[in-house]
């Protein structure tokens, strides 16, 4: 049998999940997800600025935790925390280890940076217009799947750092490297990919993102535990949490997370097989425990999707409150006064009522009125200058606008970009760089 | 009789790019049916008319009892560089649930 874990479901996740896991969890691997479409964007830029950087901001962090426990306990680390910058990363792993008296062995994966082999004048996958045509690129990285990760597993190396990998081919590369699988067993392929786009959002399969009180109960959500899959030769697994932590696994959480993100449930595309998630069996075989199988596909494609990060320009947030008496009114009226003031500079302009109809664009038949309400503005400029002014604006509302505005707030940040395409998998090079420490 | 899907089923709200995609699992495997019936990709479009601009899909999934929408142009142009304040779009699993169905 072979239990993986995983440890977090994007850069920003709670750190002692992934510690509690690798203590008590007797895994073979842990998988760290955390790699957002955009932050490799940002992080290529930091590597502009700085070539030892551009890799995850919270890498030292999760190292230092985890270091010692994967040691100790002889348990593999593959995580996408290399960002922009995998070797970097390597380095810093490293580095870090030295300095807590551990040996380590960290294996690298690039080649996923295509920035300069992609035509800017093909058409994105969004839109029918030229990559060239949306601003400047920042960045282009192709997903690698779990063939690109196996040199790795081969080195011997106890961390695997990459840059863009897809989520489950962090997980199915344990798993083909583990039992031998060869890449063409179509279904063995379908049946990894299944349970690592099971396992890669960690806390969203152990009741993470699922409570709604009265209807959905998670026990203690404070101390959630993330999931790990005990995988047999066959790709059958049954995936649960440790005893003592948070949360619960069962048929529910797993069918919200098996359907995650899936834009098309018949045909789940990654760089190793499409799955058709039709054939997906889910069963519950005791507390907290959910066995997935059955799961089949066809062939994987012969291209590979290219995410590509451009400069999207600033986006400017204003925001104040109004409460009591009258204060739906009273807010409109300040939305009003605004959107005279800025309609003919900003060619992207929105105003929100937040407690009313902000996240929903409409309340559908909930009329009541609300005892408070947030005036929320936003737009979209080409400059930072431009977008500070939808802040200036709201906060004038103190002394210009409505009576009783409170609270106001502003905010400017730079916009990624993200568009995509696709690129010949014979241009895309995996490789694979070493660096290790003896103490 | 007049029941929010709500009462019947539970969602989790995803994003790729501009599109939405939500699930509808309903809490007793028994009323699949019940849904396969009632939640047309009209209805969801129609339901949703304020945040869908584009096609409604729906994929079936009998093996987990399980629907699938797909709703394409409905996220003010996806996460990256959508202005609203949930620019994934993900709390719209509600806004789902909201949908009223004759059963």
């Amino acid at each position: 049998m072979l239990r993986i874990g995983s440890g977090a479901g994007f850069s920003g996740d709670r750190l002692e999940p992934a510690v509690i896991l690798a203590e008590r969890g007797k895994l073979d691997y842990l998988v760290l997800e955390c790699l957002a479409e955009r932050t490799i964007a940002s992080a290529q830029k930091r590597k502009r600025q700085n070539p030892s950087h551009g890799y995850d901001a919270l890498l030292d962090k999760r190292m230092e935790l985890l270091l010692p426990v994967i040691k100790k306990n002889r348990v593999r680390l593959i995580t996408n925390m290399g960002a922009a910058n995998p070797i970097a990363a390597a380095e810093r792993i490293v580095q870090i280890a030295q300095r807590q008296g551990i040996s380590i062995k960290v294996a690298a994966v690039t080649g996923d940076d295509v920035l300069e082999h992609i035509n800017l004048e093909e058409h994105s996958l969004e839109m029918d217009k030229p990559l060239s045509s949306y601003g400047e690129i920042i960045s282009a990285n192709a997903y690698l799947g779990a063939d690109a990760l196996l040199p790795a597993l081969e080195s011997g190396a106890e961390i695997i750092v990459t840059g863009r990998v897809a989520d489950p081919s962090m997980f199915l590369a344990p798993m083909v490297y583990h039992y031998g699988w060869s890449l063409d067993d179509i279904d063995r392929m379908a049946q990894g990919t299944v349970i690592g786009h099971l396992l890669e959002c960690a806390g969203q399969i152990t009741g993470g993102y699922f409570a709604d009180p009265g209807k959905k109960e998670v026990p203690h959500m404070a101390q959630l535990g993330f999931p790990f899959a005990d995988v047999d030769s066959d790709g059958k697994a049954v995936i649960s949490k440790l005893e003592g932590t948070g949360g619960l696994i069962n048929l529910a959480t797993a069918k919200e997370q098996l359907l995650y993100e899936v834009t098309d449930p018949t045909g789940y595309i990654t760089p190793d097989v499409v799955v058709d998630f039709r054939s997906v069996r889910l069963r519950e075989v005791g507390h907290n425990k959910v066995e997935v199988s059955n799961s089949s596909g066809r062939k994987k494609p012969s291209t590979l999707k290219v995410s590509i990060g451009y400069h999207a320009g600033f986006v400017g947030e204003g925001e104040i409150s109004y409460a009591g008496p009258n204060a739906l009114k009273r807010a409109k009226l300040a939305g009003e006064i605004i959107y005279e003031r800025l309609k003919d500079h900003f060619t992207e302009l929105r105003i929100d009522y937040i407690g009313s109809s902000s996240v929903h664009r409409t309340s559908f038949h909930h009329y009541s009125e609300p005892y408070e309400i947030r005036l929320r503005v936003a737009g979209k400029a080409s400059t930072k200058e431009q977008a500070e002014q939808i802040g200036l604006e709201v906060e004038a509302l103190y002394t210009n606008g409505p009576a009783g505005g409170g609270g106001a707030r502003k905010y400017v940040n730079e916009v990624i970009g993200i568009i995509s395409s696709l690129i010949p998998r014979e241009k895309v090079k995996p490789h694979v760089t070493i660096r290790e420490c003896r103490v | 009789m007049k029941k929010k899907l709500y009462e019947l089923a539970h969602c989790r709200a995803g994003d790729k790019g501009n599109t939405l995609i939500l699930s509808l699992i309903p809490y007793k495997e028994q009323d699949y049916d019940v849904l396969c019936e009632n939640v047309t990709p009209e209805a969801v479009k129609n339901h949703l008319k304020e945040i869908i601009k584009g096609d409604v899909i729906r994929y079936e999934l009998p093996n987990i009892s399980a629907l699938q929408f797909v709703c394409y142009n409905a996220l003010l142009g996806g996460v990256t560089t959508s202005l609203n304040i949930d620019t994934h779009g993900k709390s719209l699993s509600y806004a789902l649930l909201e949908l009223e169905i004759e059963i």
